[in-house]
């Protein structure tokens, strides 16, 4: 196949993996929809007893349906969790066709779009993986939604050419480095779908017991509180050291070779350091009396942000960045250019000619 | 204790009278140290660390482009003052935001050493005995069997012993008490203290440390003294006797230009080969690339830019060469279309000098004149040329990439216009009013170099790596207590926790043993449920 080939191949992918997306969003909004009939139709739908017991309880105790209504959900639930399957899968291939597509072959990482359709496809593919083991199945909709929308924000305002790498990313270190930090934003990112889930049922469940009612439709379908809060620290627990590993080791080696200095206070490293030290918050928070629960979940929502942000916003932001791979570049800005106030005075040597 | 405040006894008439809620020095010192060393300060000062180092991310900063602070400074002619102020240009350096760190450092310290004694201590301690009602902790179960008390309890020992630590039996124990998990601790205090080793490393860097960058046309070469480089930017406590003793040339620098294709006009494959000699060692040679830094006796030598230099020669009047050789012109964008200075000061009748830009492949577009290319395909130099007093001649120093005009005017041709030379490589032109001649011989190239030393780099990264092995330990390892008690039951009934509802199942037969068995999980965040249907599973398995 033709370079041509796989770069057209990867653009039809990305927008076959939309359409799924797309559909398997409906058949869970769907879902959604059947779930808030009456209340008294479904036997409450495998909600933890709020004791505290592990995921698992909820995880093998799926929606018990009282009624066609219940299996109708059950169903729906499948169907798009299959299409979400289908889905990831041509993701993959999208990604497959960029790295084909360049000449010298090569990681589908060199420039915003192709980080930002791999970010989304870690968030699928991790959905999928542990979707059996954490009962994952009410966050289908949020993460199904959420892909679908980055993704099309990639493909409308990010979308680029396949290009060979610009020589500072042509290193092993650019695999290593970006692989760690892809599948840490992934997770970071299925992490922040949980902690606003708590949030979320917390709000509800406040308010059910305001009202002296049961807690009904899709939200009473979502782990308790505890189980939520667990789900969440499992998942940064996880993506914790591998961000650390990406922004604080590989990074500053790989920065290192590159442009001289391990760590420069780049924007880029600046919002890298600042979504870790916002989640090493997070990790202190949940041992901390009174900032347990609640203030915890708020503050992995503001690491989310800051992660995002640094994703793509800040490339729009600050010019200076050397990481902004938008920009075409030879070595990194022009360096001389750039020192020029700081060039020094004429030294002898370096000074006229001839004189 | 004498002077705390008590309110059970009346104050000494003749003492100074405290008001409620005052402290002594002492105490005071020690309430700041418990608030220093607080978990909740901890997570506060993380917080302010995070919202402190976004000004440095929005502000052009002067250690990371000191042209966007100048640029920015001109804009904000009003801002700058009060940002310079407040060290906004430099927000990583600046006070505050040391004293940030510096307070997370020390709370940090206060935290992790006294952690570090108290699980010195637990790491000798034994397992705690069991609680009497294990049935009372959140995560239990209970079941009857026919083996004895005895034989259950070794079989738990069996079981639990694998992989934890068990209290030392003594007669008459009716319970097995085990626990493990006991590196996730170490881990937490490995992963603080290593954050020490990071900072550590880091403060090496920046004190001993230093950088320069230095431009080297094709076929010169640099000796590594101070004097050689274009900037030099030492850490605080750096001493020239640091610097290494070594001299290398740049023989070649080749790159790679790409003719087609979406990215057409970038380039790929910096390559400049250098020969280069360590004290009075054999000269050796060495290709250098980006990301292949050239490492001598720990000072390593980047590839972090390149460019054009036109070789001018510049005849006087009286057909002198005045001025010859390449000339450093800088590019402006990644066209590379670049800016230099020519300076003549011996020439006679008058000065000269040569300002203006190189375009590597030349074309006029629609009537101007542009660089279609990066690669010099078709060079050309357009210049205007000055006459007068370039400056030079009081012995102030001048950056060599500007032309000092305040004195010196325009060369001006027949038609009472800025006289401009254009020329291709060969060509020669002659200035006005006897002037002199300029040629353009040829185009070298040349490259940017970094030269830095970074001590404590290595420090540094021992640091995170350990801080990385610490963090993992912390947060996987689940440490947790395991209980498991057996009892005999009589035909009373009367095994322990008979109030309990669980007990029921224990009343309908007569004989055995009941086993009770509940899992503490200590970090939160364990599957309890799950190691205890596990335990249960092997506890109740026929015996090997
Ligand atoms: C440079 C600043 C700090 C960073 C980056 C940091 C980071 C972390 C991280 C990532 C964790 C999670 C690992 C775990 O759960 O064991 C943690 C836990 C912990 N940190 Fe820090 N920390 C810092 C400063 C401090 C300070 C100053 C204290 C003392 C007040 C402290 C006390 C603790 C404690 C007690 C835990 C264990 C919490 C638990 O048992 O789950 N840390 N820290």
């Amino acid at each position: 196949m033709s370079n041509t080939a796989w770069e057209t191949l990867s653009n039809q992918a990305v927008a076959m993996a939309g359409l799924v997306y797309f559909i398997a969003l409906l058949v869970h909004l769907a879902e959604w929809a059947a779930l808030r009939q009456p209340a008294g139709e479904l036997v409450a739908a495998g909600v933890g007893d709020g004791s505290g017991k592990g995921l698992e309880t909820v995880a093998s105790q799926p929606p018990r349906p009282a009624s066609e209504t219940g299996e109708r959900i059950a169903f729906l639930g499948r169907l798009g969790f299959l299409l979400t399957i289908v889905a990831c899968a041509v993701h993959f291939v999208a990604l497959l066709g960029r790295g084909m597509a360049a000449d010298p072959n090569r990681v589908p990482w060199g420039n915003m779009y192709e980080f930002t359709v791999s970010g989304t496809f870690v968030v699928t593919l991790l959905y999928v993986v542990l979707h059996k083991r954490f009962g994952l199945g009410w966050m289908g909709p949020i993460v199904v939604g959420f892909v679908l929308t980055v993704l099309m924000v990639a493909v409308i305002w990010l979308h680029d050419e396949v290009a060979p790498l610009t020589e500072a990313l042509n290193s092993p270190w650019l695999v290593i480095h970006v692989v760690s930090a892809v599948i840490a934003t992934g997770t970071f990112t299925l992490g922040g779908i949980a902690s606003l889930m708590y949030l979320v049922r917390m709000r509800a469940e406040r308010r059910a017991a305001a009202g002296e009612r049961e807690l009904s439709g899709w939200i009473a379908r979502t782990p308790d509180l505890p189980a939520l809060d667990r789900l969440a620290y499992r998942v940064h627990a996880f993506a914790f050291p591998v961000w650390t590993f990406a922004v604080l080791i590989t990074g500053p080696i790989w920065a290192h070779e590159a442009w001289s200095r391990y760590w420069n206070w780049d924007p880029k490293e600046v919002w890298a350091f600042i979504t870790w030290v916002v989640y090493a918050g997070y990790l202190h928070a949940r041992a901390t009396a009174g900032w347990k629960g609640r203030k915890a979940a708020q503050l992995a929502l503001v690491g989310v942000a800051t992660l995002w942000f640094n994703f793509i916003g800040i490339n729009y932001f600050s010019t200076t960045s050397q990481h902004s791979y938008a920009v075409e570049q030879f070595i990194d800005a022009p360096p001389a250019a750039v020192q020029l106030p700081n060039l020094l005075l004429s030294e002898p040597g370096h000074d006229e000619f001839g004189s | 204790m004498t002077t705390r405040p008590s309110g059970d006894r009346p104050a000494k008439p003749d003492a100074r009278e405290r008001r409620p809620g005052e402290l002594t020095a002492r105490e005071f010192a020690r309430w700041i140290w418990r608030q220093i060393s607080s978990m909740r300060t901890a997570l506060i000062l993380l917080l302010v660390l995070a919202l402190a180092a976004i000004p440095g991310s929005v502000i052009p900063q002067q250690g990371v482009d000191s042209l966007a602070v100048t640029r920015w400074k001109d804009q904000h002619p009003k801002l700058t003052p009060l940002y310079e102020h407040l060290d906004l240009f430099s927000v990583y350096s600046s006070p505050w935001f040391s004293a940030i760190y510096l307070l997370l450092t020390i709370s940090l310290v206060g935290c992790i050493v006294p952690r570090l004694f108290v699980y010195l201590r637990a790491l000798r301690a034994q397992p705690p005995a069991a609680p009497r009602h294990l049935t009372r902790l959140p995560v239990h179960a209970s079941y009857r069997t026919d083996l004895s008390p005895d034989e259950v309890l070794d079989r738990a020992r069996k079981v639990l012993g694998r992989r934890h630590r068990l209290r030392l039996a003594t007669t008459g124990d009716d319970a097995v008490s085990a626990e493990r998990g006991y590196l996730r601790e170490a881990g937490n205090l490995v992963f603080h203290l290593s954050v020490l080793i990071v900072l550590a490393g880091f403060a090496v860097g920046g004190l001993w440390g230093y950088q320069g960058g230095v431009i080297l046309v094709q076929g010169s070469t640099f000796s590594n003294n101070l004097t050689q480089y274009d900037d030099f930017k030492p850490g605080g406590l750096f001493t020239q006797q640091q610097m290494k003793d070594f001299r290398f040339s740049v023989d070649d620098f080749r790159v790679d230009w790409l003719k087609k294709g979406p990215r057409a006009g970038q380039a790929r494959k910096f390559e400049a080969d250098l020969s280069y000699k360590v004290g009075q060692s054999e000269a050796k040679d060495y290709t250098l690339k980006v990301n292949h830094p050239l490492n001598v006796d720990g000072t390593e030598v980047f590839l972090i830019g390149h460019g054009y230099a036109p070789v001018i020669t510049v005849r006087d009047g009286k057909g002198d060469i005045v001025a010859t050789g390449p000339t450093v012109f800088l590019p402006q964008d990644a066209t590379f279309l670049s800016f230099g200075v020519v300076k003549a000061p011996a020439a006679k009748p008058g000065q000269i000098g040569l300002e203006g830009l190189f375009y590597p492949t030349f074309e006029m577009v629609d009537g101007d004149p542009v660089t279609v290319f990066g690669d010099d395909l078709f060079p050309t130099l357009s210049l205007l040329a000055y006459t007068g007093d370039l400056g030079l001649d009081d012995g102030r120093s001048q950056s060599v990439y500007v032309l000092d005009k305040s004195k010196a005017t325009p060369v001006e041709g027949e038609d009472g216009k800025p006289f401009r030379l254009d020329l291709q490589v060969g060509d020669t032109v002659e200035l006005p009013d006897g002037l002199g001649t300029v040629t353009f011989d040829r185009v070298d190239p040349w490259i940017r170099v970094q030269i830095s030393q970074t001590p404590g780099k290595g420090v540094a990264l021992v640091g995170v790596v350990l801080a990385l092995i610490g963090l993992c330990m912390s947060l996987f390892l689940r440490p947790r207590r395991v209980w498991v008690r057996a009892v005999a039951v009589d035909a009373a009934g009367t095994g322990p926790d008979t109030d309990d509802a669980d007990a029921g199942d224990t009343m309908d037969g007569t004989g055995g043993t009941r086993v009770e068995v509940a899992v503490l999980d200590r970090s939160g965040n364990g599957e309890t449920d799950e190691i205890l249907a596990r335990l249960l599973a092997q506890l109740q398995e026929a015996p090997k």
